[in-house]
């Protein structure tokens, strides 16, 4: 069985449920090791064997906290080359496509990044992506060397696959680029009692028509175990952290079900919801273009839609 | 200091975009201009300089076909000394390697102490040509950030990662990609297209360059698109107008979808 390298996504050993989606895909292709960068890996392996992770390459080196991106790149980069791996799958952001584009370079290797789906093909991993503001579905394979591919968040349900990992400490030689770019601070991201927004099963939005208190959105996001997102115009008028903004320059999101409320439909904010299973949309303009979008529009104030949804979910609930 | 902002000539998001028979984005069909993403890069260029002074020059460079000139007029028009335009048969059908192998050598020609991107194009959108642009310049890679600043010698800003926002530093000369959270672009004025219209546009192919064209284009393309479908357009589900019930009948939706 061919090797296939996934770069875990944690927080101090905390695996986040992307890394567990990458080891079900990569399943499909072959034998997943994991490749578990800085400290924490002891908190981390039980789970990553729980998802099929034969083996779990660690490397623990000062290097990966203080700088950026380059630590990352060294260390796969010699990996692939002693493991003689199939493929590599690094989950999609800022930090695992820029690690993807300088191993892919290094390597000689062909790169796709933002899969939606990885599937086996004659020449290896076929993937699925969504682009033009997701109204294209594009498969692809890689054509040189061995395939670098970043996958996005919810792109497939985490399958457990328990198997016992063989934990092995690695070496890396970091090269001056490494130590290029410093991290002068570093504050992870605040995992709250809500899902995290491109992880969740329900999303609930809300844009400009929200005019200011988010607490209206938050209570349906409650009533729902839903994550809160947020159009651009709302999180550029400051009433909520940017990390929810949803859309080409947010998140991209396909949760079971998208609730938007106040949101006019902008081609920038359909980018990123427009591949949810379920799309609901609570206007006062009944000529909003997100209600092309819509399996179920309400054309009307959401301060009265909203709080009425919450009371009639309490009441069906009890 | 020697600026060099890397911008992209896009077909418009807000058209019907398509792709051709060969799997390659149809720049025929649609109107194209200059990536709005890399309009914050330019503004943060211009900022710089004028904090500089006079002693800062901005060159804009673009690779793409003949109409991608209408980019850095946009850009020149914004402000700026002069660009240069990479043109050649070569070049069409290029992936990221491609297309930053190409801009690297006009950068490593031109010379440079900062170069400036934008956060993604807004039609591939992959956002890794700036960290190709670093590995290949074997530079700093400061990518990604908003509150960018650049003095003695070194360039910083804060940048929102996938697991945590981190404040980083790198020393120049480096390349530099903005987010469109760094500050909003100005608009061209009168004066500045006018202006423009005298600003030299330098045009190069891959020969000028010395780039190997089977590196290139579609022969250097380490990916290959099989097929490209449009998904189905979403069929308009049931639109309700108010009357006091529209809640309660949102929770009678959600219930029979099972999310209730
Ligand atoms: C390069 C670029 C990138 C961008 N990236 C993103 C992105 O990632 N995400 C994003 O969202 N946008 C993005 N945008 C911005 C986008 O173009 C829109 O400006 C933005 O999405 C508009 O947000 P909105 O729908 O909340 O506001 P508006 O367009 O102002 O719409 C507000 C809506 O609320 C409705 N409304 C008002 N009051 C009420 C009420 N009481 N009850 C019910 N409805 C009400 C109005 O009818 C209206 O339809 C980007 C733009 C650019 C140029
Ligand atoms: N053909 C191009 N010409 C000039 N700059 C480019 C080109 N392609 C990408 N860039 C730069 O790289 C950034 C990221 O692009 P991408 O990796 O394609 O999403 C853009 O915002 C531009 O600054």
């Amino acid at each position: 069985m061919p090797e296939i390298l996934v770069l875990v996504d944690h927080t101090d050993g905390a695996v986040h449920k992307p890394t567990l989606e990458l080891l079900t895909l990569a399943r499909r292709l072959g034998e997943p090791s994991a490749v578990f960068l800085g400290p924490g890996a002891d908190s981390a392996t039980e789970v990553l064997g729980r998802y099929g992770a034969h083996k779990v390459y660690v490397v623990d080196a000062p290097e990966v906290g203080e700088h950026l991106v380059t630590p990352a790149v060294d260390a796969l980069t010699q990996l692939a080359g002693r493991t003689g791996a199939a493929a590599l799958l690094l989950p999609s952001g800022p930090d695992g496509k820029e690690t993807a584009a300088r191993v892919a370079l290094r390597l000689g290797s062909g790169l796709i990044t933002d899969a939606v789906d990885v599937v086996p093909g004659p020449d290896g991993p076929v993937t699925e992506q969504s682009v033009f503001a997701a109204t294209y579905q594009v498969t692809a394979h890689v054509t040189r060397g061995v395939p670098v591919i970043t996958v996005k968040p919810n792109a497939t349900a985490p399958e457990p696959a328990p198997v016992t990992p063989l934990v092995e400490k690695q070496d890396v030689a970091f090269g001056p680029a490494s130590a290029a770019v410093r991290v002068l601070a570093r504050t992870p991201r605040e995992r709250g009692d809500r899902p995290e927004l491109t992880e969740a099963d329900i999303v609930v939005s809300g844009g400009r028509g929200v005019n200011g208190d988010f607490t209206v959105i938050e209570r349906v996001a409650d009533a729902l175990g839903a994550a809160v997102g947020a159009s651009r115009a709302a999180v550029d008028s400051g009433w909520y952290p940017h990390r929810h903004q949803v859309g080409q320059t947010g998140a991209q999101v396909s949760p079971q079900l998208y609730l938007a409320a106040g949101i006019s439909g902008a081609i920038q904010h359909r980018a990123g919801m427009q591949t949810s299973k379920t799309i609901v949309v609570v206007n006062k303009d009944a000529d909003a273009p997100l209600f092309e979008l819509a399996d179920h529009g309400v054309v009307g104030d959401l301060f009265e839609v909203l709080p009425q949804l919450v009371e009639e979910i309490r009441r069906r609930r009890s | 200091m020697k600026i060099v902002v890397c911008v992209k000539h896009v077909p418009d998001a807000a058209a019907d975009r398509t792709f051709t028979e060969d799997g390659s984005t149809d720049r025929a069909s649609v109107d194209s201009l200059l990536s709005e993403l890399d309009e914050y890069a330019i503004e943060q260029a211009l900022r710089i300089a004028e904090a500089d002074g006079a002693d800062t020059e901005i060159s804009y460079l673009t690779v793409g076909p003949d109409d991608a000139r209408d980019a850095l007029r946009k850009a020149l028009a914004m402000g700026g000394d002069s660009a240069i335009h990479v043109s050649d048969e070569g070049i069409e059908g290029s992936d990221a390697f491609g297309t930053s192998l190409v801009l690297a050598r006009a950068i490593e020609r031109h010379g440079f102490d900062l170069v400036l991107c934008g956060m993604a194009s807004t039609d591939g959108a992959m956002g890794v040509v700036p960290a190709m642009l670093a590995e290949r310049l074997g530079v700093p890679a400061v990518t990604h950030v908003e509150g960018l600043t650049v003095d003695d010698g070194t360039v910083s800003g804060r940048r929102e990662g996938d697991g945590a926002t981190v404040s980083v530093q790198g020393t120049l000369p480096a390349v530099v990609s903005v987010t469109d959270r760094s500050g909003d672009a100005r608009y061209p004025s009168f004066k500045g297209i006018m202006a423009a219209k005298r600003k030299p546009v330098e045009t190069l192919d891959l020969a000028d360059l010395g780039v190997d064209p089977a590196q290139v284009g579609r022969s250097g393309a380490r990916s290959a698109v099989d097929t490209t479908a449009r998904r189905p357009p979403r069929t308009k589900g049931e639109i309700v107008v108010d009357d006091g019930a529209g809640g309660a009948g949102l929770a009678a939706f959600l219930t029979a979808r099972k999310f209730i």
